[in-house]
């Protein structure tokens, strides 16, 4: 039957005939769909290509104005993302370490240690803000709940929406002085400042450190430096920082394995504001009806004071590390290429974390087994062996009990087993 | 059908076409002609006929029974010293665990319990019958002996269904508030960041967040109408679109296809909550919002594209 559009339609196209007309109008929503496509295929590389003309800056003097930055006062949005090419640490560190995180782990979903290992995989987006030494704030956002730790001159909260838990603790020098409690509910560093502190630190001779060329970095001018090793057999390619042009504030840190692909480990403001942050930011009541748990009283949970607990922490570490039959831990190389070497005394020790350290032999023997399925056999004038590999970390697991950690390739690996025999 | 009719004309007796040369009267359908001229008048009496539906007031009704159900749980399960008993925290639907500390909760833990399936459905059904449900009546071809034309029909129907998706979540918002207010305390909110906003302003979050949830059914309701504008049977094109969107939630959960889980529709729904922190997080709900334009500019126009050049014979 027509209809009134069809009947005004048909002196404006009278050379095409009706069926053809009709099959054109589906061009439109496949146009649409193309155009969409196209759009948010083109926007982020347009938006990536333009790279700053900033003058010349030697290296010296980038490293000088990230020590002379005086940030104090910023607010942003972080984004995490780390592939280390392990399945999940987080799970590995469930199932393996024991020791610090217990106690917390036990008292409270709000303990800041198992948020942190999660962060250690995957992409994270993370909110932050600082106004001075007195007040910062660390929030994880999760999928409809965020994980909150909050400093507000000596008082630290950390609050956990999914659950609707709290913990609460006090900055040492304040009223109850427990070192150790206050330790636990305080953030690592995991701002882009402090990450790229720490590559500097590691700088030396057998380390280049050049300007390469500029960024834009959460829509701020920003200068790159790149850090790379001079020695060869290191997994890693390159540590680059890019440093805000005006205030000299890291605003990305990624460190790029040498085997390429993505990097192994990506911090990066993504939104970033130098202005005061809102004091309403730090202030924190817990909500009624909150569960909140004293840092203090979760680490007396097991019926111990902390400080005891904290020497038998140091004798458990000693029986683990320093307890070793060969002699303990060993560093072999420098730099860059340096491995860490420890003996385990076959069948003794279980695996390179002291993941079956006091629990018996029969154990041990099943972590080796389990261990040796992951990884890769080798062999060479020190003998044979298993070769654990991840995109920064290498691990040789030697058959009569050595092991040779490092984040150094596989060869490298081989050639220090060989020359240490 | 005799009853719809009647509903048509109660709906809008008082908008007789005016003007010479309309078509006042449709052959065989005595009470369609009020809808001749299209534009307000054509809107506001399609929307009238769609809430006025029984169909419509059962899914309405059942929507608004959700929050309070979740309302009753939650209080029974409540200890007496007003914290939630159990031990494991973190579990079940976003913003449970707060619903005690303030009955505002509610509405964003109704939301979040319901727009994963609850919500998407109503609109799948009402979206699905816009066209095709006209079709099955035998009422289509009257609505188009009409100056008003099928592509202003199509748009008057997309947005009834839009209206429609504000009304199904207002109505989950509204009944969880209710509710919430009755079962629990209500005072000062506490943000998914831990700072504190005063409860009116929790309520404009909570309005903002109802809009946004409503908005995130937008590109549901195209893909509806798409689908009504194929088949000549109602039944057929509701079934069609709520069978789609459980499909698309299974391709949304299986870890293997990440790589296009950032084009479905529903991926970024539940970034409604950003809202409740603090400052606010527009990344994801401005990503979830030009999805849904993507989706209805697309599946508007091939909807479009089939409507206007299909043959109605029904």
């Amino acid at each position: 039957m027509a209809s009134h559009e069809s009947a005004q339609n048909t002196d404006e196209s009278q050379d095409l005939s009706p069926a053809r007309r009709r099959a054109a109008r589906y061009f439109v929503p496949v146009a649409v769909a193309g155009i969409a496509a196209a759009t948010i295929g083109l926007v982020p590389a347009l938006a990536a290509s333009g790279d700053p003309d900033l003058p010349e800056i030697s290296a010296q003097e980038l490293i000088a104005k990230i020590a002379a930055s005086e940030t104090e006062q910023l607010s942003g949005t972080v984004k995490i993302s780390t592939d280390l090419g392990l399945p999940s640490i987080a799970a590995l560190a469930d199932n393996y370490l024991p020791g610090p995180g217990e106690g917390g782990r036990g008292g409270s979903s709000a303990a800041p240690e198992d948020k942190l290992t999660q962060l250690a995989t995957g992409t994270h987006t993370l909110r932050v803000a600082f106004d001075g030494p007195e007040r910062q704030k660390i929030s994880v956002l999760e999928e409809s709940a965020e994980y909150s730790m909050i400093h507000n001159e000596g008082e630290i909260w950390a609050y956990d929406s999914a659950s609707n838990e709290a913990m609460h603790t006090e900055k040492p020098g304040g009223k109850s002085g427990d070192g150790a409690a206050a330790k636990r509910a305080k953030p690592l560093s995991i701002t882009p400042q402090e990450f790229a502190e720490q590559a500097l630190k590691a700088a030396g001779p057998s380390t280049s450190v050049t300007v390469d060329g500029t960024a834009q970095v959460a829509g701020r001018d920003a200068y790159q430096l790149a850090v790379k090793p001079r020695q060869s057999g290191s997994t890693i390619g390159s540590i680059k920082i890019a440093v805000d042009s005006e205030t000299g504030t890291p605003l990305k840190f990624s460190v790029n394995p040498s085997s390429g692909g993505k990097a192994a480990i990506d911090v990066g403001f993504t939104k970033v504001d130098f202005s005061k942050p809102s004091s309403a930011l730090f202030e924190f009541t817990p909500p009624k009806g909150t569960k909140v748990t004293e840092a203090d009283e979760s680490a007396k949970g097991e019926g111990e004071p902390s400080k005891q607990d904290l020497k038998e922490l140091e004798k458990e570490l000693e029986n683990e590390f320093g307890g070793f039959p060969g002699g303990g831990l060993n560093v072999i190389g420098k730099d860059w290429t340096s491995i860490a070497k420890f003996g385990t005394g076959a069948g003794e020790g279980g695996s390179e974390k002291g993941a079956a350290g006091a629990e018996g032999d029969g154990a041990a023997a099943g972590a080796m087994g389990i261990l040796g399925g992951l990884g890769d056999p080798v062999s060479g004038d020190f003998g044979s062996g298993t070769v654990f590999e991840t995109r920064l970390i290498n691990a040789l697991m030697t058959d009569d009990g050595q092991v040779y950690v490092g984040a150094v390739t596989k060869d490298a690996l081989v050639k220090a087993a060989n020359a240490d025999k | 059908m005799s009853r719809a009719e009647t509903e048509r004309r109660t709906g809008d007796d008082d908008r007789a076409p005016e003007g010479p040369g309309l078509l006042r009267r449709a052959p065989g359908g005595p009470g369609r002609f009020h809808r001749v001229l299209g534009g307000p008048g054509l809107f506001r009496s399609e929307l009238i006929i769609t809430v006025r539906r029984w169909r419509t007031l059962a899914l309405l009704g059942v929507l608004a029974a959700v929050p309070v159900l979740i309302g009753i749980a939650v209080k029974i399960q409540t200890g007496d010293d007003g914290t939630a008993d159990d031990g494991h925290g973190g579990e079940g639907p976003a913003f449970i665990t707060q619903v005690t500390n303030n009955g505002l909760f509610l509405v964003f833990a109704a939301l979040a319990a319901t727009l994963p399936v609850f919500l998407p459905m109503v609109v799948g059904v009402v979206a699905g019958d816009a066209i095709a449900g006209e079709a099955s009546a035998g009422t289509l071809r009257y609505l188009l002996v009409a100056p008003a034309g099928r592509t202003r029909l199509l748009l008057v129907k997309y947005a009834t269904t839009l209206v429609f998706c504000l009304l199904a979540t207002l109505t989950v918002a509204v009944s969880a508030l209710a509710t919430g207010a009755l079962l629990f305390p209500l005072g000062d909110v506490t943000t998914i960041s831990g700072t504190r906003i005063s409860f009116g302003e929790g309520l404009l979050r909570a309005g903002l967040i109802s809009m946004v949830v409503a908005a995130s059914l937008a590109g549901l309701a195209a893909l509806g109408l798409f689908v009504s504008t194929l088949t000549g049977s109602g039944v057929a094109a509701m079934a069609t679109t709520v069978g789609l969107l459980i499909t698309v939630q299974i391709l949304g959960a299986i870890p293997q296809l990440e790589a296009v889980h950032p084009y479905l529709f529903p991926h970024y729904w539940m970034s409604f909550s950003d809202l409740l922190r603090e400052p606010l997080y527009w990344d994801e709900v401005g990503r979830n919002l030009g999805l849904q334009a993507v989706y209805a500019a697309v599946f508007g126009s091939a909807a479009w594209a089939c409507f206007t050049s299909k043959d109605i014979t029904a």
